[in-house]
């Protein structure tokens, strides 16, 4: 009963490797960008231009942070619409120089505040679904922790999605779940269950098309794969990759 | 067997507000929340759902809308067939959505068609609020994408009316991806130059404002709808303090840029209908 729990618990582990250390790891010479040109500069969102191998890709990621201070000042992986319109400002760019983009994605949810909401929470992510969907470029999202429901999808309409074994993606967080459903938040083992959110759910429902075993390898494994993935779409018309794009969220949930 | 929750009075209250039998006791008196007066409901029914006194907005179902806005005898319903299954197993689901089609008497929360506005022709979907609160699953997210892609094959423009609690839970990730599934649709339908109208109607909430109801061209709102990407109750919970006064309500949206006007229910057909003129192409 608490296998889908246990997911949720180490995906949400204190010391489980975050953005920057899959930055870090996987990419040469990372340069960060700042600011969305709008507001205001969000640190729950890291972006940047780095080489993966000898490709200059773009690099988005959600950083919660490892110690509390860091947490803070990461707002714990919660983005504003300031993250989600920084994301977008760099995806864009990539766009202009046909730059692949990775985007690493690792939140409870976007932030749930009252500037969130000032500044257009929504408006954000519904931007990025939209323009995510005809980005003329390769994308390719990484859930490494949380994928938590519309914070994550705003970084996550992508060719393909990928899934660290013991992380979890879900339309709402089990606790969440469980309070509208059993007025109960402490029910949330048996909300993570029914919820479908571990990687190997989502894999059988193919909503995702890899996924990476968590091993000290991994950082390896992922920079290999993404090369690989990234040299053989980069060949695509942006035309024909936007149309597969789109393909393969149209047919999640279509009748047969 | 299905385990059904018993119906209550309250239920029975609500979908009077917006029923479809028009015969059903007249005398039934509703409170409107704004200005406390007593109404009655067949005289509300008759006021389009608007309390006479102080102008209040209540909902109102997608039928009446239907009727309010398109052209006599224009509309043309379509994949109004199309029901949610229980893909995930969740518990409790099938018994939730057999409820939810006895009151709303719709086979799920939306629906979508063709119909003509002032003699223009359009695309049209309205959310049903009797339905699990105008969640998103994947057979609304399906039935929105095909209404957006027919629009787009035959060059119309579509209107929308939001009202929604936001992804359907019960329906698991599968209902996250109808976000950007329908977003797909909306950008190729507005690549192709044609015009989308939406009307967010109260409550438009979670990934509904965080997809197709932020991404029409015009964005109306009737008066003091709530609209928000975060349920009021988890922002306060997150903030530990309360919200200002009128917050996440449309005049809140208009003042800090996020919608184009707010527009009262009488009004929305010349409305629409003036914005279908001006984006004829």
């Amino acid at each position: 009963m608490a296998a889908a729990y246990e997911k949720v618990a180490l995906a949400r582990a204190k010391g489980r490797a975050t953005s920057v250390d899959y930055i870090s790891n996987i990419f040469e010479n990372f340069l960060e960008m700042h600011g969305d040109r709008r507001y205001g500069d969000d640190k729950s969102v890291i972006a940047g231009i780095g080489y993966l191998i000898e490709m200059p890709v773009t690099v988005i990621g959600i950083e919660k942070g490892h110690s509390v201070k860091e947490r803070g000042f990461r707002n714990s992986g919660s983005a504003h619409p300031e993250g989600y319109r920084k994301a977008l400002r760099q995806m864009k760019l990539a766009e202009k120089f046909s730059r692949p983009v990775v985007c690493f994605v690792d939140t409870p949810g976007a932030y749930c505040g009252i500037g969130a909401e000032e500044r257009g929470q929504g408006q954000a992510i519904a931007e990025n679904l939209t323009e995510m969907m005809t980005l003329k470029t390769p994308v390719i999202s990484i859930v490494i922790g949380e994928g938590g429901s519309g914070g994550a999808l705003g970084l996550a309409v992508a060719d393909e999605v990928w899934m660290l074994e013991n992380s979890v993606y879900s339309v709402i967080s089990p606790e969440g779940c469980a309070s509208i459903l059993w007025k109960d938040s402490s029910r949330s083992k048996e909300a993570s269950e029914c919820l479908k959110l571990t990687a190997q759910d989502l894999f059988k429902l193919k909503v995702i098309e890899k996924i990476f075993p968590e091993s000290d390898k991994v950082y390896a494994h992922l920079k290999q794969e993404l090369y690989a993935a990234f040299t053989k779409s980069r060949q695509l018309d942006p035309q024909s990759l936007t149309a597969a794009r789109y393909e393969r969220f149209r047919k999640i949930g279509a009748p047969e | 067997m299905t385990f059904k929750k018993p119906r209550n009075l309250l239920e029975g209250y609500s979908k009077l507000i917006g029923s479809h039998s028009e015969d059903s006791s007249d005398d039934l008196m509703v409170t409107c929340p704004k200005c406390k007066k007593s109404l009655a409901s067949g005289d509300l029914l008759g006021s389009i759902n608007v309390c006479m006194y102080c102008g209040h907005h209540f909902r109102m179902n997608a039928r009446q809308r239907l009727n309010l806005i398109c052209d006599r005898d224009t509309f043309a319903e379509a994949d109004g067939t199309m029901v949610s299954s229980n893909l995930i197993g969740f518990p409790e689901y099938d018994g939730k959505l057999e409820n939810a089609r006895l009151d709303s008497k719709e086979p799920d929360a939306v629906i979508c068609g063709a119909c003509k506005i002032n003699g223009i022709a359009a695309g049209i979907f309205v959310m049903e609020p009797y339905f699990m609160m105008g969640s998103m699953g994947v057979v609304v997210g399906e039935k929105l994408t095909r209404l957006f892609e027919r629009a787009a094959a035959e060059r119309l423009p579509v209107v929308g009316f939001t009202v929604s609690g936001g992804a359907r839970m019960q329906e698991g990730i599968l209902s996250l991806m109808q976000m950007a599934k329908v977003s797909g649709a909306v950008k190729r339908h507005s690549d192709a130059g044609l015009f989308f109208v939406c009307v967010l109607t109260d409550p438009t909430t979670g990934g509904v404002t965080a997809s197709f109801a932020m991404e029409a061209d015009v964005i109306a709102a009737e008066p003091f709808a709530h609209i928000g990407f975060a349920g009021a109750r988890v922002i306060e919970q997150t903030m530990r303090k309360k919200l200002p006064e009128g917050f996440q309500r449309a005049e809140f949206l208009l003042e800090k840029g996020f919608i184009d006007d707010i527009v009262e229910r009488k009004k929305q057909k010349k409305y629409l209908a003036q914005l279908l003129k001006m984006h004829v192409r």
